[in-house]
């Protein structure tokens, strides 16, 4: 009986905040139930057909598509790189782990506000340093080209030193005797052993940093709403703010709620393939 | 990888890893470097770190008094607080229930704390507003805090570490006489401390820096967090102010940096952990 009365707090709260939710999402999402209505009906799949037939919605899942595979690579390949930098020598190690870490702690919407100043147009110092170097400049945040690349640049910046940190531990857990190993057996080159010894080695890993960096860039939302609300048009627009746009400012219930679904079952679907590489690295250790 | 770099080698890691950190910290020092200058300086077509005329005063003063900035902080520290506490009390014994205590029902309850690791909750946003509605706590701390009170990677994490605490401790507690709350206080948690600091600062910087829900749980000046609070500032400044903006963004992520840099490896631990969520 303990064990019930231990449990049941926490148990009970997981329904009441977690469990009754999601189903709710689902039913919302069946249904016409708008928010403050007493009746509703179920309608199918009217809400999902009205998503999906929707350009701003098709336009804001690209979108989000777009911003991961630019913010996956960049994360991984860049994380990677330092990650291996820093590990390749002794000194200054916390240092430089503590720099690239950095962005990863600080809060994105007050940096978000940072970015907009080094963004600005005239007095930004991105631009000002465009065109000192004779590069071309824009109004980075208002171009419809340049708005969503910008701003995975900045998923990019934020992500690099949380990757980073997930490889130097990965790094570290690979045996010195391989190297010298594979040296011995030929591979004297830097890349020859990078490719023999430190890419397989680090497969679960680097399997590991992409889903989890993937499942961070399908959350992207703090810097869209602070610097580009979707726009121009709907050039920045992505799911989470389609979300929070459609449930919470235009009070379209049911049209939120196909939103939460589709991106529900992204992140599930994510998250399982994590879960599935994360118990084969167990197994072949 | 190798412990033996070339002198040149060793040069080039600097040269590269300096150039990066560079990078990194450009928006930072951006945002510093303008909350020191006067409105004059800011919008001057050419570049200077430091200020010719500090203004650094003057523009963090106006940070602190004209939006009510301590205030944003205030709420930060007792929604992070509030949540933390609660979530503790509530997934501890229960990951001890789910790591030492035999129950029918035991492996269906775990079965659940692992669906509920996979809910973004972003996706329950929704419900959770109209529960908030419903329960009248819309825009009162309540509910910045109640949708947060339990967690499932807590009670995961919890269940992990408690499970490698020897059976033993266990029963010596019984014998001891303690009850089995006593055994979760007294014995369980002091021997997890440090898997508790690390959940403590997983948790407390997901709600420190969260946007999302406070944009939906609060409309009141006076009870939004600090990431909601410097949107209402950038908003009604009109981003023409640069100066004690900037100034508002730093001391928003002060805390969390400072913490970071005097514990970094709690942090990096902490913030980690929270991956295989």
């Amino acid at each position: 009986m303990a064990a019930y009365a231990l449990a049941g707090p926490a148990v009970l709260l997981l329904f009441l905040l977690f469990f009754v939710p999601v189903i709710a999402v689902f039913v919302i999402a069946l249904t016409d139930w708008q928010f403050g209505a007493h009746t509703f009906a179920f309608v199918g799949i009217a809400n999902f057909r009205e998503v999906f037939g929707d350009d701003g919605f098709r336009a804001s899942l690209l979108n989000t598509v777009i911003y991961v595979l630019i913010v996956v690579p960049g994360t991984v390949i860049l994380g990677l790189a330092i990650a291996m930098l820093i590990e390749s020598g002794r000194s200054l190690r916390a240092f430089y782990r503590a720099i690239h870490f950095l962005p990863f702690m600080a809060t994105l919407a007050a940096m978000a506000i940072a970015w907009e100043a080094l963004l600005h147009p005239t007095i930004g110092l991105v631009n000002q340093t465009f065109s000192a170097l004779g590069l071309p400049t824009a109004n980075w945040l208002r171009d419809e080209v340049t708005a969503l690349p910008v701003l995975a640049i900045i998923g990019i910046w934020q992500n690099l030193g949380f990757a980073m940190v997930l490889f130097l531990a990965g790094l570290k857990s690979i045996p010195r005797d391989l190297y010298d190993a594979a040296e011995i057996d030929g591979a004297d080159l830097w890349l020859d052993r990078f490719r023999t010894v430190t890419l397989p080695m680090l497969g679960p890993v680097l399997m590991f940093v992409v889903i989890v960096v993937a499942l961070r860039a399908f959350e992207a939302f703090d810097t869209v709403k602070v610097l580009t609300k979707g726009g121009p048009g709907h050039a920045s627009d992505v799911l989470l703010y389609t979300l929070y746009r459609e449930s919470f400012e235009y009070l379209r219930t049911g049209y939120g709620a196909a939103v939460a679904v589709v991106f529900l079952v992204i992140v599930v679907a994510l998250t399982l393939i994590q879960a599935r590489v994360m118990d084969k690295r167990v197994h072949y250790q | 990888m190798s412990a033996r770099l070339s002198p040149q080698a060793a040069i080039l890691r600097h040269a590269v890893l300096l150039i990066t950190a560079a990078l990194i910290l450009t928006p930072f020092v951006w945002m510093i470097s303008l909350s020191m200058k006067p409105p004059g300086e800011i919008f001057r077509e050419h570049f200077a770190f430091l200020p010719q005329q500090w203004y650094a005063v003057q523009n963090y003063r106006k940070a602190l008094t004209s939006a009510p900035l301590p205030r944003y902080m205030g709420n930060g520290v007792l929604v992070c607080a509030a949540i933390l506490t609660l979530q503790i009390l509530i997934c501890a014994p229960c990951a001890y229930a789910l790591a030492k205590l035999r129950f029918p029902g035991r492996d269906l309850i775990f079965g659940l704390v692992l669906i509920g690791l996979l809910l973004p909750h972003q996706v329950l946003s929704l419900p959770l507003f109209v529960l908030c509605y419903e329960l009248g706590i819309l825009n009162t701390y309540a509910a910045l805090i109640f949708p947060f009170v339990v967690s499932p990677f807590g009670i995961f994490l919890f269940r992990q570490v408690f499970k490698t605490i020897p059976d033993d401790v266990v029963h010596a507690g019984r014998l001891d006489g303690l009850s089995e709350l006593g055994i979760v206080w007294k014995l369980m948690v002091p021997m997890a401390l440090p898997a508790v600091i690390a959940f403590s600062i997983f948790s407390v910087v997901g709600r420190w820096n969260d946007l999302f829900w406070p944009l939906i749980a609060v409309r009141s000046e006076s009870l939004m967090p600090p990431p909601l609070g410097i949107i209402a500032f950038a908003n009604e400044e009109a981003g023409n102010d640069y100066g004690p903006l900037m100034a508002a963004a730093t001391i928003v992520i002060l805390p969390l940096v400072v913490a970071f840099l005097v514990a970094q490896k709690w942090f990096v631990e902490g913030m980690t952990g929270g991956a295989v969520k």
